[in-house]
């Protein structure tokens, strides 16, 4: 059986690694972004100086071959379901038993500016494309306007910024990122950004631009600041990569449409990651998540659906992490930017550093459901744990020390976050658990989870 | 607030040139007085004036190459003149035994350094008078303000434009491997010279055949290692520093002659320490902690937000200056044995050597604690350490080598080639010297025992020489510490160490130590193996949410300080050793559907 992935990022390249463990049937990887996956998220890195691209592949060029996957640079321009057969750019066509489809995403247009390769000095940072081409303007880039105030958005201003060049970024909301973060959180970042000398300007749009020899010029916003740059920036979001699909016949939304099985109307072609839409999410998931973890998760599991196994997409527990230039940001569960009525949370940060710790609870049972963390790293498997456990914060919090992941010697905070709950609760609840490996199998096994 | 660090790279490159004109320049005169202050001995005292020009002003290269010749033609001299005494059966004068007549091969250098060294002229002796400590001072405060614009950066990773930097971008693998073999054959060239053994042929043969040895792996498996340091990067700058302290290291180990107006810098320190004017050794461990010192400070800058990094950087330059520069000085002043009491063998490699043993037991009750510490340590204290801690209490803690890699090698980490090829040749490589040093060992001790100096038809004195040229000096100092800006900062440790082949064994197989992977948070950018000053592949493990358990990590945490995603920690526990290499966390697919394991 010949299977073929069009795309080679997170979501396809596992695809491929677990379709190659668990059988032998053929395997054809197409991608016209580069030969070898890289890591995108690193996208950044390389820009900074940190990494060059090779550190960000995360496979040595070996790997492909020892594993038999074959790897095509091209660009898929058709597919024909019925007849089982792509067309490529170069002319070719290839026929498949089975496809999945891992796209993946590109940068969002602005609605001025619809073909952003028209004009030099504007582009999103989606692709190694991207990079590339700011790469090559860089040195006469000496000011420019970021727009969006997205994990993205700050990622690029972050990257220009460590080049010297001064950087705007324009946000709508008033505060960074406060669709996702809660207001404590959205502000510390919105401090710690503006920190940096980054000039973050909030509530704020771009109105209207000029552009000179298909160069852009100057940014002006809706406040009526006019900003000279050399370089505009686009984050406003991404959208699924499923143009060449149109017509195809495969149903598409605002991305492709699969069922709990990862499976599009044609039982035969998958798609995941970026450029899958479920039908069905989970309840309090969104349809389309458009992150590295689920594109993984996905990966894995459209792989055992290829080879015959029915297996259905569950990403359990959210979870995402991020880094707002030097605040680390994870967060697991459900931490709604605006608390509901039904929830609360206990919120508790460092008096001088950019650290926090919030714990959201259900308010009729004290349940557990998310925590969001700044400046300070938890371990995966015990949250989850307590979230899955739907354990209550008098379960949770004397053992909250077992969650912290922080280097050793670093400080702990766990216990001013229990007396900030005895303070509001008047209770008198002790911490009684530290940190460490030991501490956290003990209580794993304590319930016979090892 | 950059004007002040440009202002400090102004005077670090003052001081710099300053230092070097200081001890290449000047003027030398070999007089009667600096002849009689250098050599005691009164046979070589009348071979070698016989044969020297006194009296004429020259610069340091000409009285080094004149002070050469003429003690080598002294030597031809008197070993000619004790072949006729013996033959004539005639006793050596006051009683003299044979190598006290006799001038050794081992002594040519002793005695270019030291004649050249008393005949040090007037003029560039009070030139170095008023001058040598400034250019130190230059030097330090230099650094010390260059590094200070790091301060002024909040606390957080701080590696931006390291690869746009012509000191710290590293350069093509070709390239790499030309200088690597370059140096290589020029050491063993030099040792061939120079020793006039076959030794040189004999590691020539060992190196092929650990070569043949990689690459007949390398065929049987399908995993051919292929990624490597990346095309179109080069770091001249980079290439123009390792060849300067290779120089550095070549002048030190083989030609210390050119280092003496250096060492005359340093004499008042040295008196007032140890009682004893300052040799190359003096100076190489003045520079080596002061050296650590300000990179510590920069380390403390770089990483304030993690408070490992700033224990561990505390900790090794305490170790540093005091038991590695001060007290071993310090016991030199109270006329005890010289000693470095965290060094273990076998990287301390002539801890069992008879002479040491000889004059430890001869030094009554402090030396034979020294021995007996000293044994303790490498057979009790290396397992049982390394048992609860890994071998990071060592190496990235304790050790000097670690010490100075972990401080001045840090701006070179990234440098560490991490591909699969790699790891191959390194764990060949690693072992290869471990077993060499227990064979020399073995061997010593086996003379020191029976009094033979044959075995299996290998000479233990020409053995323990070999390995003292080629592993103690060769790889340990000019390609250990020669490479750091082409190969990465842990070029010995991760190649050639045999105390960290020793302590490696250990930590894989029974340790509590590891570092373990937070879940599914990876997102696989590559910081972390980038980062690895080992070269380890820590992203590989990572992604699968594998727990990292390798011989080689020295546990420096920086693949953990730099990770943006907050998913690697180092751990220690009891509770699950056998296991640890197996443990994964991630997404998991089975009857019951897919859900998280940890
Ligand atoms: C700068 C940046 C930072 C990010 N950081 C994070 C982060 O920190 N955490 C996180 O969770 N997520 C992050 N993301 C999002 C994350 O990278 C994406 O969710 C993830 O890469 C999606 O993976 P994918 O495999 O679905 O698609 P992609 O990685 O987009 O791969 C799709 C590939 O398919 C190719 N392709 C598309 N169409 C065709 C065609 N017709 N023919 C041939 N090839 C085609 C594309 O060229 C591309 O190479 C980041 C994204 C960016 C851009
Ligand atoms: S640095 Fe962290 S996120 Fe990046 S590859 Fe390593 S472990 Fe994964």
């Amino acid at each position: 059986m010949r299977i073929v992935i069009i795309g080679n990022g997170i979501s396809g390249v596992t695809a491929a690694r677990h379709i190659r463990k668990l059988s032998d049937h053929e395997i054809i990887m197409i991608s016209e972004e580069g030969e070898y996956f890289f890591s995108r998220t690193a996208l950044m890195y390389i820009y900074m100086g940190h990494m060059r691209k090779e550190d960000t592949m995360p496979y040595e060029p070996y790997f492909w071959k020892k594993n038999r996957i074959q790897l095509i640079q091209d660009r898929v321009t058709k597919v024909d379901p019925e007849k089982q057969i792509l067309s490529l750019k170069k002319g070719e066509s290839l026929a498949f038993d089975k496809l999945i489809l891992a796209t993946g995403s590109t940068p969002r247009p602005h609605p001025a500016i619809p073909d952003m390769s028209a004009v030099k000095g504007v582009s999103g940072m989606y692709h190694i494309q991207d990079l590339e081409g700011l790469e090559k303007i860089s040195s006469e880039v000496k000011r420019a306007v970021v727009v969006g105030g997205g994990l993205i958005g700050i990622e690029l201003a972050e990257m220009l910024h460590s080049r010297g060049t001064k950087v705007t970024l324009l946000v709508r909301e008033n505060s960074y990122w406060n669709m996702v973060l809660p207001p404590e959180e959205s502000n510390m970042v919105t401090e710690h950004i503006k920190s940096h000398h980054i000039d973050l300007q909030c509530s704020t749009e771009m109105a209207d631009f000029t552009i000179e020899n298909s160069q852009i010029k100057q940014v002006n916003t809706n406040k009526g600041e006019q900003i000279p740059c050399q370089y505009l920036g686009m984050s406003i979001g991404v959208i699924a990569n499923i143009a060449f699909l149109k017509d195809s016949g495969i149903e598409t939304d605002r991305a492709i449409l699969v069922n709990n099985n990862l499976q599009t109307n044609y039982k035969n072609i998958y798609a995941i990651g970026d450029s899958a839409q479920l039908k069905t999410p989970n309840p309090g998931r969104r349809n389309i998540e458009a992150v590295w973890y689920t594109g993984k998760m996905m990966g894995e599991v459209v792989a055992h659906n290829v080879i015959g196994e029915s297996i259905t997409y569950d990403p359990g527990i959210w979870f995402n992490s991020a880094k707002f230039m030097d605040i680390e940001y994870q967060v697991y569960g459900t931490v709604p930017a605006k608390m509901p009525e039904e929830f609360d949370s206990l919120y508790w940060q460092h008096p001088t550093l950019d650290k926090s710790i919030r714990i959201v609870y259900k308010k009729e049972n004290e349940e557990v459901i998310g925590f969001n963390l700044m400046g300070i790293r938890y371990r995966h498997e015990v949250c989850e744990r307590w979230l899955k456990a739907k354990n209550t914060l008098s379960e949770v919090l004397p053992r909250l020390p077992l969650a912290n992941f922080d280097p050793e010697f670093s400080k702990v905070f766990e216990a001013d976050l229990v007396s900030q709950y005895n303070k509001k609760f008047g209770k008198s609840l002790q911490v009684k658990e530290s940190r460490g490996l030991s501490n956290v199998i003990n209580y794993f096994k304590s319930f016979g989870n090892i | 607030m950059k004007n002040i660090k440009y202002i400090g790279i102004a005077l670090f490159f003052v001081g710099f040139c300053m230092f070097h004109y200081l001890i290449l320049g000047g003027n030398y005169k070999i007089t009667k007085s600096s002849l009689t202050n250098a050599i005691t001995n009164t046979v070589h005292f009348d071979a070698i004036s016989k044969h020297i020009q006194l009296g004429s002003e020259q610069g340091l290269f000409e009285t080094v190459s004149s002070v050469k010749s003429a003690v080598q033609n002294a030597q031809v001299d008197v070993n000619n003149n004790f072949e006729k005494l013996k033959t004539n059966n005639t006793p050596l004068p006051n009683g003299m035994g044979e190598w006290d007549y006799k001038i050794g091969d081992g002594n040519i250098s002793g005695y270019a350094q030291s004649i050249t060294k008393a005949s040090i002229g007037e003029s560039h002796l009070s030139s170095i008078k008023t001058w040598g400590l400034l250019s130190f001072l230059l030097c330090i405060v230099g650094a010390l303000l260059w590094i200070s614009s790091r301060f002024n950066r909040q606390p957080g990773i701080q590696n931006d434009g390291l690869f746009h930097n012509p000191l710290t971008r590293g350069i093509t693998a070709p390239v790499r491997n030309v200088l690597l073999i370059v140096v290589g054959v020029g050491i063993l060239v030099y040792g061939y010279l120079t020793k006039s053994t076959n030794w040189a042929i004999i590691s020539v043969l060992i190196a092929l055949l650990i070569a043949g040895l990689v690459f007949w792996y390398e065929n049987k498996t399908v995993t051919k290692g292929s990624k490597s340091i990346a095309p179109n990067v080069n770091g001249y700058a980079g290439i123009a520093l390792g060849l300067y302290l290779i120089s550095f290291y070549v002048l030190l180990y083989w030609a210390p002659a050119y280092l003496v107006s250096a060492t005359k810098i340093l004499d008042p320190l040295s008196i007032a320490l140890s009682g004893n004017p300052a040799s190359q050794w003096f100076l190489y461990g003045f520079l080596y902690t002061v050296a650590m010192i300000v990179m510590g400070i920069r380390m403390y800058a770089k990483y304030r937000h993690d408070k490992y990094q700033l224990m561990r950087t505390g900790s090794v330059v305490f170790f540093q200056l005091t038991f590695a520069f001060l007290l071993p000085e310090i016991l030199v002043k109270l006329n005890m044995p010289y000693h470095d009491f965290k060094n273990i063998w076998p990287l301390d490699y002539d801890f069992l050597f008879d002479w040491n043993i000889n004059s430890l037991i001869a030094n009554g009750t402090f030396g034979i604690f020294i021995l007996v510490w000293g044994i303790f340590l490498a057979i009790v204290g290396v397992p049982l350490m390394t048992y609860f801690f890994g071998k990071r209490w060592y190496c990235s803690w304790v050790c000097g080598c670690g010490g100075l890699a972990e401080t001045a090698g840090d701006p070179f980490r990234q440098m560490s080639d991490n591909s699969l090829k790699a790891w191959r040749v390194e764990r060949y490589v690693i072992h290869g010297v471990f077993v060499a040093a227990i064979v020399m060992t073995v061997l010593v001790l086996y003379t020191f025992f029976t009094g033979n100096y044959q075995f299996l038809g290998m000479e233990s004195y020409q053995l323990r020489s070999w390995y003292g040229f080629l592993i103690g000096a060769g790889f340990s100092g000019v390609v250990g510490t020669g490479f750091y800006p082409v190969m990465g900062n842990r070029v010995w440790c991760r190649f050639g160490c045999p105390l960290a082949g020793y302590l490696g064994i250990v930590q894989r197989f029974f340790s509590r130590y590891r570092i373990t992977t937070n879940g599914g948070q990876c997102i696989s950018c590559g910081n972390c193996s980038t980062y690895c000053e080992m070269g380890i592949d820590v992203r590989s493990y990572a992604q699968k949410g594998q727990d990292i358990v390798r011989s080689s990590c020295v546990g420096c945490g920086i693949c953990s300080a730099v990770c943006p995603r907050g998913v690697l920690r180092l751990e220690n526990s009891d509770l699950d050793i056998k296991t640890r290499t197996k443990h994964t966390s991630g997404l998991v697919i089975d009857g019951n559907g897919a859900h998280f394991n940890f």
